[in-house]
């Protein structure tokens, strides 16, 4: 999925790693998390697939901003943890 | 214990020879990558940090390609990661971790510092990073600044771009490389006259 600067996101609740062996770069804290894309990194083969020397589809990489105290539910207000995600794991919020 | 008898040393014996075998990764290759690594170092980040403090240009071009700007000043980039800098201000402070595992920019910065790589400070960059800094560093971030925490989660390297602190006027760029530590280019510090 393609998403522009500024575009409100989610990133999907899924744990793959419940169903077996998996590489995954999305790390667990922002799992099922809102956020903002912030721009677009590029384009980069699938870590997922590389890892298990897969042919490793081409994936568009978002830098993503999350609230930092909506993640723990503490922080200071207005702290800011940004991410990089690969568009497979995002969809309009 | 001589240590070429260890376990981690005999697995990376016998994974260098798959590879040459293979025609993955041949002997050369490897020495090649260690050597270039090994001459990287934090004075290479401090001379891009110099530069873009006394070069609008520059500056500007760094944001935008990090490994472009990397490669003007001489540090080779070919084959490795995209480099993206950050820039502190006075409204922002970034702070670089790698909560997966020990991402760093390694081609220009050379190998992260220990503490970089332990749980310890993977796990509380993201949860409590006011806290972290304040207690392991004494660097506090004013309330007034966000404080943003970027984890190098995929294919991009992070460094940062810190403020230029008061008193430095008129110094040349070697001077104000001599005063860009390691942790200031990660977020952890913020340099000083």
């Amino acid at each position: 999925m393609m998403f522009d600067a500024g575009a409100n996101v989610r990133v999907k609740d899924d744990w793959p790693e419940s169903r077996g062996p998996v590489h995954i770069r999305t790390p667990h804290y922002v799992r099922g998390m809102q956020g903002t894309v912030l721009r677009r990194l590029g384009a980069f083969p699938n870590p997922e697939d590389l890892a298990f020397a897969r042919p490793a589809p081409v994936r568009a990489l978002y830098h993503v901003r999350f609230d930092q105290p909506a993640i723990w539910q503490e922080g200071h207000a207005g702290d800011e943890v940004v991410v990089e995600i690969f568009e497979h794991w995002l969809e309009p919020a | 214990m001589n240590i070429v008898e260890t376990d981690g040393e005999q697995l990376l014996i016998a994974l260098r020879s798959v590879l040459a075998a293979k025609g993955i990764a041949s002997p050369a290759e490897i020495a090649e990558r260690i050597a270039s690594t090994d001459s990287a170092s934090p004075g290479q980040g401090a001379r891009m940090v110099a530069k873009a403090w006394t070069d609008p240009a520059y500056r500007a071009r760094m944001l935008v390609d990090g490994s472009k700007a990397a490669e003007e000043l001489g540090i080779p980039m070919r084959g490795m990661p995209p480099l993206g800098v950050l820039e502190n201000s006075a409204d922002v402070h970034n702070l670089i971790v790698c909560t997966l595992c020990s991402c760093y920019p390694r081609a220009v910065l050379g190998y992260p510092p220990f503490w970089y790589k332990s749980a310890g400070y993977r796990a509380r960059a993201v949860r409590d990073p006011r806290g972290l800094l304040a207690d392991e560093w004494g660097t506090v971030v004013p309330d007034d600044v966000r404080l943003r925490v970027v984890d190098s989660t995929a294919d991009y390297r992070w460094m940062v771009l810190p403020l230029r602190p008061a008193g430095t006027e008129g110094w040349d760029v070697a001077r104000l490389a001599s005063i860009v530590r390691e942790g200031d280019m990660i977020g952890v510090t913020i340099p000083k006259v």
